[in-house]
């Protein structure tokens, strides 16, 4: 097989662990999302590079890798930046104003779910549901769930950690 | 200060043995306390509190006295809760710097027990009759409340046969929504062609203000694992898939430190329990698609491709997947299972109505007063699960709907309060039973506004295989944002009911099948906030922004 061929896009220390999880799945074709979660967790997303390493290491055509990798929206071909805030859009936050703090991030930041400001600083995201729906409306900023916002709550949280604005 | 510290602070005279979380005495334990690690309880730094009441508990010399991490306690709304479950005490709002209370009534000796909520009271405990009391992370607690006794059972004394019998004799229906007899899919899977068979859990949760699924594999992951593990046996399966959420982080990682503790202590893998049945695990984790909670769709994930569905037949009961006859069961029935072993089918089935029999779990959250996770048995009425259970609407607001079956449901209004919680009685009045989300909505909701979210989260997330769901959803999800905005007209509305009928008729899978529902259970019971936006261009919550664009093409 041309599998030992394969060789990672580049010399980042990162691959290794991407290399260990694919022998561990026994390089099954089956196993591509699982590599791709593995590839995402170490680089943060999923650059076409990455994409074509995968696909050629499972033996698996290109057009289906791109095709599962934008298929479901835990992947993302788009690095985020230095900071994320998740707002949960559930139905228990979409109905105790989920809306008002995305449109308030929206004008203070001038940015949109799945946008980054221009400094790379902040990545607003939206989410299904956090499963955290007694605290509604949420939101997550780097991992770190915030509670019962406003939208002043929101905007005050994000505006801490400095990005720019328009 | 960590555990280690506090311990260094400890009297040499009082020995403690130390557990990654928690404290637990030498000696019997008088009192303890129970605090919950489960996601949103730990969002409000309850790991911080645990840390604190070791480091009191502690320094108060409290020798008889465990502190104990568990899953969730179920009210949510207060959050971070512990317990001391030799009392009842429920503690809510703690914060790590406001222990105090907690340790006086550690140290008190006053047994009389404490008045329980209705919350807590009007629930029947059988899925979750361990959550909240073992220690998520530990299979030695796990055994000792009962774990794998029902596995032991099945394996000792019972053929895979004598198992599905008990469990179809429970009436146990499938907990993922749809209410397909389990007993039966066991039965098919059982009789399918010899030769390798799957069991599939799916926790691949995904209706919003849903979060039953996530509760139990977080609280007691031990007991889903039994669950499958019986049903392996009693289909002929000798491996197992757990397919759950990427979302759900703590979820995944109980599940995987409970797979190796359950396979070092011989419960999962080859000879379990000294028997010659083999039963081998593994999670798979979902990538974000709503669409693969539907079975063929899910087999589609699991195989390493898009989550798109397939037509059945076949159904996955006779080639699932790599063609195999494989048990998909959702992570709520698996759960069931190891009770009805250890107490027997025509328990089970002595609780609930009808044709729906057991109990349920309902996740509580909206303009309600008690959010959180409940179980109740079946035949309860909406009322008893929003007003006794659920405390009324918040800051004593009319209630206006409670939506259950999250996109696939539908919304009932004050008039079905008194309706029996069912499979049957909730489809006739236009929604499902679902997979527990129940969301209580007040006056501030717009009906017209909901139905255009839910259609638009069903727009996202159609895979786009069948046209009548991938081009009937945006043309639905259009129609109703074009009301909402004041720009609609009476044919408008006229096309809307016209067009939900064609999706929901000719759509390929339950995504595009069931994507109408909110819009049908809307129009029929809240027609008149859908006229007031088109004949008055008004929104009667004030939520919609009708009148701020211009009527016209």
């Amino acid at each position: 097989m041309a599998e030992t061929a394969v060789r990672a896009p580049s010399d980042d220390k990162r691959w290794r662990a991407v290399d260990a999880r694919l022998r561990r799945l026994g390089r099954d074709p089956s196993a591509l999302i699982e590599v791709l979660h593995s590839v995402q967790e170490s680089f943060g997303y999923l650059d076409l590079d990455g994409l074509a390493y995968v696909g050629a290491a499972l033996g698996v055509p290109p057009s289906r890798v791109y095709g599962v990798a934008t298929f479901y929206s835990y992947f993302t071909l788009k690095p985020a930046g230095e900071h994320t805030c998740v707002v949960c859009t559930g139905t228990a936050c979409y109905i105790s104003g989920a809306r008002a703090l995305l449109d308030g991030i929206a004008r203070r930041f001038g940015i949109g779910p799945g946008q980054t400001t221009p400094d790379g600083v902040l990545s607003v995201l939206t989410a299904r549901c956090v499963g955290a729906c007694s605290l509604a409306p949420v939101m997550i900023v780097d991992g770190e769930v915030h509670g019962r916002q406003t939208e002043g709550d929101a905007v005050a949280a994000l505006e801490k950690l400095g990005p720019e604005t328009p | 200060m960590s555990n280690d510290a506090a311990l260094e602070a400890a009297p040499e005279h009082r020995p403690v043995r130390r557990r990654p979380a928690g404290l637990v005495p030498d000696g019997p334990v008088r009192r303890s306390a129970h605090v919950c690690m489960a996601a949103s309880c730990l969002s409000l730094c309850s790991d911080q509190v645990l840390e604190r009441l070791v480091e009191a508990v502690v320094a108060a010399g409290l020798a008889d006295v465990a502190v104990k991490r568990v899953g969730c306690l179920g009210l949510c709304a207060t959050g971070p809760l512990v317990e001391i479950p030799e009392t009842g005490r429920l503690f809510e709002g703690v914060k790590a710097d406001g222990v105090d209370p907690l340790v006086d009534g550690l140290a008190g000796t006053d047994d009389t027990p404490a008045g329980r909520p209705p919350f807590f009271t009007r629930q029947v405990r059988v899925v979750t009759e361990n959550v909240g009391r073992v220690d998520p992370e530990s299979l030695d607690d796990a055994l000792a409340h009962g774990g794998y006794a029902a596995l032991e059972q099945v394996l000792a004394s019972m053929t895979p046969g004598q198992v599905i019998d008990e469990v179809t004799r429970s009436g146990l229906r499938g907990r993922g929504g749809a209410g397909y007899p389990t007993g039966l899919k066991w039965q098919t899977v059982a009789k399918g062609a010899p030769g390798q068979k799957y069991v599939i859990c799916n926790a691949d949760e995904g209706d919003p203000g849903a979060f039953m699924d996530r509760t139990v594999l977080e609280s007691d992951p031990h007991r889903v694992l039994e669950g499958m593990a019986i049903a392996a046996y009693a289909v002929g399966a000798d491996r197992g898939y757990i397919y759950c959420r990427a979302e759900y982080r703590l979820a995944l990682a109980r599940l995987k430190t409970a797979i190796r503790a359950a396979e070092r202590a011989g419960w999962l893998g080859r000879d379990i329990a000294e028997s010659r049945f083999d039963f081998h695990v593994e999670v798979r984790v979902g990538a974000g698609a709503f669409v693969c909670g539907e079975e063929t769709a899910l087999i589609a994930s699991l195989e390493g491709g898009r989550g798109t569905p397939v037509l059945r037949p076949p159904y996955p009961a006779a080639a699932g997947l790599r063609g195999r006859p494989t048990l998909i069961n959702n992570v709520e029935t698996l759960a069931s299972v190891a009770p009805i072993v250890r107490r027997g089918g025509e328990w089970y089935a002595g609780i609930g109505v009808g044709r729906s029999r057991g109990t349920k779990v309902f996740a509580l959250a909206g303009r309600v007063v008690n959010t959180g996770i409940v179980e109740v048995p079946m035949g309860i009425t909406l009322r008893e699960i929003v007003y006794d259970l659920g405390g009324g609407i918040v800051g004593g607001r009319p209630f206006k709907a409670v939506q259950t079956g999250g996109p696939s449901g539908g919304c009932l209004p004050e008039g079905d309060l008194d309706m029996p919680v069912d499979y049957e009685s909730l489809a006739e009045a236009g929604s499902i039973m679902g997979s527990g989300g129940m969301i209580v909505m007040d006056d501030t909701s717009c009906m017209v506004d909901v139905a255009r979210y839910f259609m638009d989260f069903c727009r996202d997330e159609s895979c786009g295989k069948c046209v009548p769901c991938r081009v009937g959803t945006t043309q639905l999800w259009m129609l109703l944002t074009a009301i909402t905005e004041g720009r609609a007209t009476l044919a408008d509305l006229r096309q809307l009911e016209e067009l939900s009928g064609m999706v929901a008729a000719t759509s390929l899978c339950g995504l595009g099948q069931t994507a109408p529902n909110p819009v049908f259970s809307t129009l029929r019971y809240f027609r008149d906030e859908y006229l007031a936006h088109i004949e008055d261009r008004t929104c009667p919550a004030g939520v919609c922004p009708v009148g701020t664009k211009q009527a016209g093409p």
